[in-house]
């Protein structure tokens, strides 16, 4: 299905390409039962699926946070499972990611946290000193104007809402001028509005930027929005991979099980499901 | 209940006796409960007849107290310039003992930690290197450094630091294992090596505990550091020493006091500090 989408200008090599990607846990748990995904141009690609189909697992296998059983994961034609712990290195520099706590290290300040996705490009006794080149420092500042953070530079990670939180967490991952960026529900643990505005950023940074995004997503409503294309994983296996506007009500029900994908029901309806409790105690007596 | 029996129509469920008896412990647990008490009282029975205690001497030891306190009194305040310059070494022990074992607590913390040592055996070095350092007391190394550089401040300071590094480690230890594991996920996955991570993820999270163990050992410290004297590793503890030996008890007062002053200007200092810290 990733073959019908792959139309226009494409480059030679895809993106991404993750090819039978598979994940058993030491505890014995199947997350992912071999995954093909191929993205070849800049788009936003949401996953979804119930908890524990192995969103995250995936998310997390693409930068080995999660270290995968089996499979490849072609990033611009290099295998990052393929690669050693500096090899590992040299690839997840080119890997942004965003965090559902956002993971701001709490008692740094929002400079500091900016400026660690150039972690990977200076050396220790840099890091110590928290001295970075001009150049560094001149994006870091342009980074947080482009979010919305201009003057927040010097204000402590801790100090600030879970909006902003995540926009210090974008700048983060953004700071590593990265060709591909993972979002692990982005969005959970913020407000419906907050939420739109942070997808409505990252919809926006994936075009300026020509950067591909991953992103895990529960909120199936927000990923039709703003998402260019869904995945639906369910038990560790795709079971869905098209635009946003192909998720049918058929296809949820491919991905997350039977349910009535209905809108809420209205007043007449109510008074059904309250019957029900009434009968179950009858029946008991 | 009752006011419900009016309203059902027709059908009337069976009412459900529920228990009016509930205990928070089995039978079980209370007898363990009792055991464990008898335990306890046995093994200070035990103590009492085991360590032969002279009981003779309660007799008169009001008496013996108020001897002594009529002959410590008045503290001899002539004695005081004598001592200024011991109290201060007696300070500068604790501080330079303290800060040598802030260094070597920390690589040792690291490695007694395990979310951040190599492997099981690096673990163990890290906490073998704990329990050695804890379990001999500060006054026992000062025998110890004493033997090697002879009498002084010098075998203080190290039995200072010898004793402090495996508290200040420990503690540390805890602290890192404790750590926010996502906020060195970000870290890792920024493609920063090893020693960035600990440094840029870690250790701004342990701080609060590196200063607030680090100036709360050193308040022990000028505690301990006051009798190492005893044992000839510097400081005061080597005048009182010598003015308890001498039944000088009026100039042993003055020195109590000194220390007790010390003792509590240091305790102050420890509390304020460690309570500025978030």
């Amino acid at each position: 299905m990733a073959g019908s989408l792959s139309t226009g200008a494409a480059p030679a090599a895809p993106l991404l390409a993750v090819e039978g990607l598979s994940k058993v846990y030491p505890t014995g748990k199947k997350a992912l039962g071999g995954i093909d995904v191929m993205i070849d141009r800049p788009q936003l690609v949401a996953v979804i699926g119930s908890s524990g189909a192995g969103k995250s697992t995936f998310i997390r296998c693409i930068n080995r946070l999660v270290e995968p059983t089996a499979g490849r994961i072609l990033l611009n034609g290099e295998d990052i499972v393929a690669l050693d712990r500096k090899g590992l290195r040299a690839a997840r520099r080119r890997v942004g990611m965003i965090f559902q706590e956002y993971n701001l290290v709490e008692r740094l300040s929002v400079m500091q946290n900016v400026l660690s996705g150039r972690l990977g490009y200076v050396g220790l006794m840099a890091t110590l000193r928290w001295r970075f080149p001009p150049e560094d420092i001149a994006a870091a500042f342009a980074l947080l104007d482009r979010v919305g953070l201009d003057g927040y530079h010097d204000q402590r990670a801790d100090a600030l809402s879970g909006g902003q939180r995540q926009r210090v967490g974008i700048a983060r991952a953004l700071m590593q001028r990265p060709d591909l960026l993972l979002l692990d529900e982005p969005t959970a643990s913020l407000d419906p509005k907050t939420s739109r505005q942070i997808m409505r950023l990252v919809r926006e940074l994936v075009a300026e930027r020509q950067t591909p995004a991953i992103i895990n997503i529960h909120d199936v409503a927000l990923a039709r929005s703003y998402a260019d294309r869904i995945i639906g994983l369910r038990d560790g296996l795709l079971v869905f991979d098209a635009t946003a506007g192909e998720l049918t009500d058929e296809a949820l029900t491919r991905i997350y099980g039977e349910e009535d994908w209905a809108p809420p029901p209205s007043e007449e309806d109510e008074d059904e499901p309250a019957a029900q409790p009434g009968k179950a105690r009858a029946g008991l007596s | 209940m009752t006011a419900h029996q009016p309203t059902p129509p027709s059908v009337t469920p069976a009412p459900r006796a529920y228990p009016d008896h509930w205990e928070r412990y089995s039978p079980r647990e209370r007898m363990l409960q009792w055991l464990w008490t008898g335990g306890i009282a046995l093994a200070a029975a035990w103590s009492v007849s085991a360590l032969d205690i002279e009981w003779a001497f309660f007799a008169d030891a009001h008496e013996q107290a108020a001897d002594l306190i009529g002959r410590m009194w008045p503290p001899r305040w002539s004695y005081l310039p004598v001592i200024v310059q011991p109290l201060i070494e007696t300070l500068h022990i604790a501080t330079l003992g303290t800060l040598i074992a802030i260094v070597l607590a920390l690589p040792v913390a690291f490695l007694a930690a395990r979310n951040t040592t190599w492997n099981h055996g690096t673990w163990l070095v890290g906490r073998a290197i704990l329990v050695f350092s804890r379990s001999i007391n500060t006054v026992i190394w000062g025998l110890l450094f004493v033997a090697i550089f002879g009498p002084g401040p010098v075998a203080g300071i190290c039995a200072v630091a010898a004793r402090s590094v495996g508290f200040i480690a420990k503690l540390v230890a805890e602290a890192i294992e404790e750590v926010d594991a996502g906020q060195i996920e970000a870290v890792e996955a920024t493609g920063a090596r090893t020693l960035q991570v600990q440094a840029v993820a870690i250790l701004p999270q342990i701080l609060p505990v590196l200063i607030g163990t680090s100036i709360y050992r050193w308040d022990i410290n000028v505690r301990e550091s006051s009798v190492l004297g005893f044992v000839g590793a510097g400081g005061i503890g080597l005048l009182l020493y010598a003015s308890i030996n001498q039944f000088a008890w009026s100039q042993a007062l003055v020195i109590l006091m000194a220390i007790l002053v010390i003792v509590i200007i240091s305790e102050a200092l420890s509390a304020y500090v460690r309570s500025r810290i978030v």
